[in-house]
């Protein structure tokens, strides 16, 4: 057992026994709770892990030394909600790519292969754009909570057009469903152009910002609206892992292993344009992460999907974390799209395991 | 048993089988031979319905297959394709614990399993190597030892493999492996119906033959009755010589080019 352990670990190879992938799993939760305090204490006020634990312990009525009002209302009312928002959306984003990539069978394949990314955009840009211009300007307070359902509806619709188009006689074809997927997109695209052509300065800046991501908008409230779906979806996507693993030989090949495959199918479609849509509405499009947080996952750990499904939830997470501190340090007091760190962040890391998986002959 | 009655299957305006009826008991071997096109894999996809059945009637161990969801038919039959890609790196025995997929056994049971056909299969050098780095053949190998985990654990009823040509990327000696493996299933109460292009496998193995021409059987039977000179030039529309191997006493098939048959060479001398 012990010599198995040390060899999965040397040849950066899936386990069968898995004990080690549970481990490495179980490290890089360690690595998330550590970069999610180092975070906590990132910003313009300063804030000590000792002011966190004070907080901490002030809110359970517990504490004992008093911390300034200040860094306790940095605290719990920006910085945490902020972070556990982080938290919620990159996992998402993970953990969605993972799922359809291993139901496409398709190492291309990102969470907005299904439509939903476009057409969550048309949604907001709609909202962005369209909105004001017809019924006047509107508070900004009360166009925050417009702007995500209209964007969770449009990449539904997306994601529900997609799916029609590629079921044939009650079977869903995956090339003809991978195909309309890149169509509907197209033609969100040629939209939002559409859109874009007709908006001032202002407006077109608010909408590539949110093209861009955008983490900064979070509080307390709007967790509380995503971490259902969110959740939901993970432990749905964890519960479809083997099939996904079977999936894997192939459509028939998974038939034959006992594997209802129209069901996983739709599932994970589902599923997925779930946390992928409300993901969207709320920090706009983050892309990158769902394209490579799966392949790192499979790359330094395992491709059971047992291990990568919950991998890149966690790895998705973790890496929105770092480049949610570049985003927020690197220019203060101003702070840079998401979207931007995550690409620049994780392209050189995804090109040198690229260069390793060739020389081993992984992919 | 596994009974396909009257299987008739059209895609558009085209038939490609027609009327096809088949019976395999637990414990045979019984092997689907004929040329390019004549629907044996469509056949067998039938069988596995993984083809839905327009017309006729697919029954194992008595029951219906429409009645049988993917669950319950992978318990009682497994199939062995062509060809698998897998796009992920996947190491073999990830491959082969796809095949106790319907089972809710625990994790080392189903490694007890996975150790023993690697080990009945001679994968043991292979076990940490990636499916996609091995040769077709070592492949196909992997693909036999799953659907051996599929069905190794016993069971009161009988089981069937299905095997669409598991010797084609072999060499002699892995072909002569794959198939003697298949036998020694045949003994655990289980039916074999493979799909083979060379024939002289068929005589060696099977127990009966099943000779498809045009998307209907020709004839089915007993091996030595059915490979027959006549039907051989019959269905596959070319010459053969069959001899019998004294060792064995079965069937050798032999091909021969076009240009040798005596009316070809009669028709160049009068030329």
């Amino acid at each position: 057992m012990k010599s198995a352990m040390s060899k999965a670990k040397v040849s950066l190879l899936p386990s069968y026994k898995q004990l080690a992938s549970q481990y490495q799993l179980g490290g890089m939760a360690i690595l998330l709770l550590v970069s999610f305090f180092i975070s906590l204490t990132i910003g313009a006020v300063d804030v000590s892990f000792k002011d966190i634990i004070n907080v901490f312990l002030n809110q359970l009525g517990l504490g004992t030394n008093e911390v300034a009002a200040t860094k306790s209302l940095v605290l719990t009312d920006f910085r945490l909600p902020r972070l556990l928002f982080t938290v919620l959306i990159g996992a998402a984003l993970g953990v969605s790519g993972a799922a359809l990539q291993g139901l496409f069978r398709n190492p291309l394949v990102e969470p907005g292969i299904i439509g939903v990314s476009s057409g969550a955009a048309l949604g907001a840009i709609f909202i962005i754009l369209g909105l004001e211009s017809l019924i006047g300007e509107i508070n900004p307070e009360l166009k925050q909570w417009i702007l995500p359902p209209f964007a969770f509806i449009g990449g539904a619709l997306a994601t529900f057009v997609t799916l029609r188009l590629g079921n044939y006689k009650g079977q869903v074809r995956t090339t003809i469903l991978i195909l309309a997927g890149v169509a509907i997109t197209s033609l969100a695209s040629a939209t939002i152009g559409l859109g874009i052509f007709f908006s001032d300065e202002q407006q077109l800046r608010t909408f590539t910002f949110w093209t861009l991501g955008d983490l900064s908008g979070a509080t307390w409230t709007k967790l509380y609206v995503i971490v259902l779906p969110i959740f939901g979806t993970i432990a749905g996507l964890c519960y479809y892992a083997r099939s996904l693993n079977a999936l894997a030989l192939g459509e028939s090949e998974a038939y034959h292993s006992g594997v209802n495959v129209e069901k996983v199918k739709r599932a994970v479609v589902l599923l997925s344009a779930v946390a992928v849509g409300t993901a969207v509405a709320f920090a706009g499009i983050i892309g990158f992460l769902g394209l490579v947080i799966p392949h790192i996952i499979r790359m330094t750990i395992s491709s059971d999907h047992r291990i990568v499904i919950p991998g890149s939830a966690i790895g998705g997470a973790l890496l929105l974390i770092l480049a949610d501190i570049v985003a927020r340090t690197v220019v203060a007091p101003a702070e840079l799209p998401i979207g931007i760190i995550t690409a620049s962040v994780g392209t050189p890391f995804f090109i040198y395991l690229l260069t390793v998986a060739k020389r081993k002959q992984l992919i | 048993m596994l009974i396909s009655q009257n299987i008739s299957y059209q895609v558009g305006k085209k038939t490609i089988l027609q009327g096809c009826s088949l019976e395999v008991k637990p414990g045979t071997f019984t092997a689907i031979v004929g040329p390019n096109g004549a629907g044996k894999s469509t056949f067998l996809k039938i069988m596995a319905k993984e083809t839905t059945v327009q017309s006729g009637e697919v029954n194992l161990n008595g029951q219906n297959i429409n009645q049988l969801n993917s669950t319950d038919l992978s318990k009682i039959r497994a199939v062995m394709p062509q060809h698998t890609n897998i796009s992920f790196p996947y190491h073999i025995e990830q491959v082969i614990e796809v095949g106790r997929f319907p089972y809710k056994t625990s994790r080392k049971e189903n490694e007890q399993v996975i150790d023993a056909v690697i080990k009945h299969n001679h994968l043991d050098g292979y076990r940490k190597r990636v499916y996609q780095t091995l040769s077709g053949g070592e492949q196909q190998r992997v693909q036999l030892a799953r659907i051996m985990a599929q069905v190794w654990d016993k069971t009161t009823f009988p089981k069937y493999l299905l095997l669409d040509e598991p010797t084609s990327d072999l060499d002699i000696h892995h072909q002569h492996a794959l198939l003697n493996t298949a036998k020694e299933l045949c003994q655990k109460n289980m039916g074999i119906v493979a799909v083979l292009h060379d024939l002289n496998l068929a005589a060696q193995y099977a127990d009966f033959i099943v000779l498809m021409k045009n998307g209907s059987i020709y004839k089915q039977g007993p091996c030595d009755q059915m490979l027959t000179k006549e039907n051989i030039e019959h269905v596959f529309n070319h010459p053969v010589e069959v001899f019998t191997e004294p060792r064995t006493g079965k069937k050798v098939i032999i091909s021969i080019p076009k240009s040798f048959t005596e009316e070809t060479i009669k028709q160049k001398h009068y030329a």
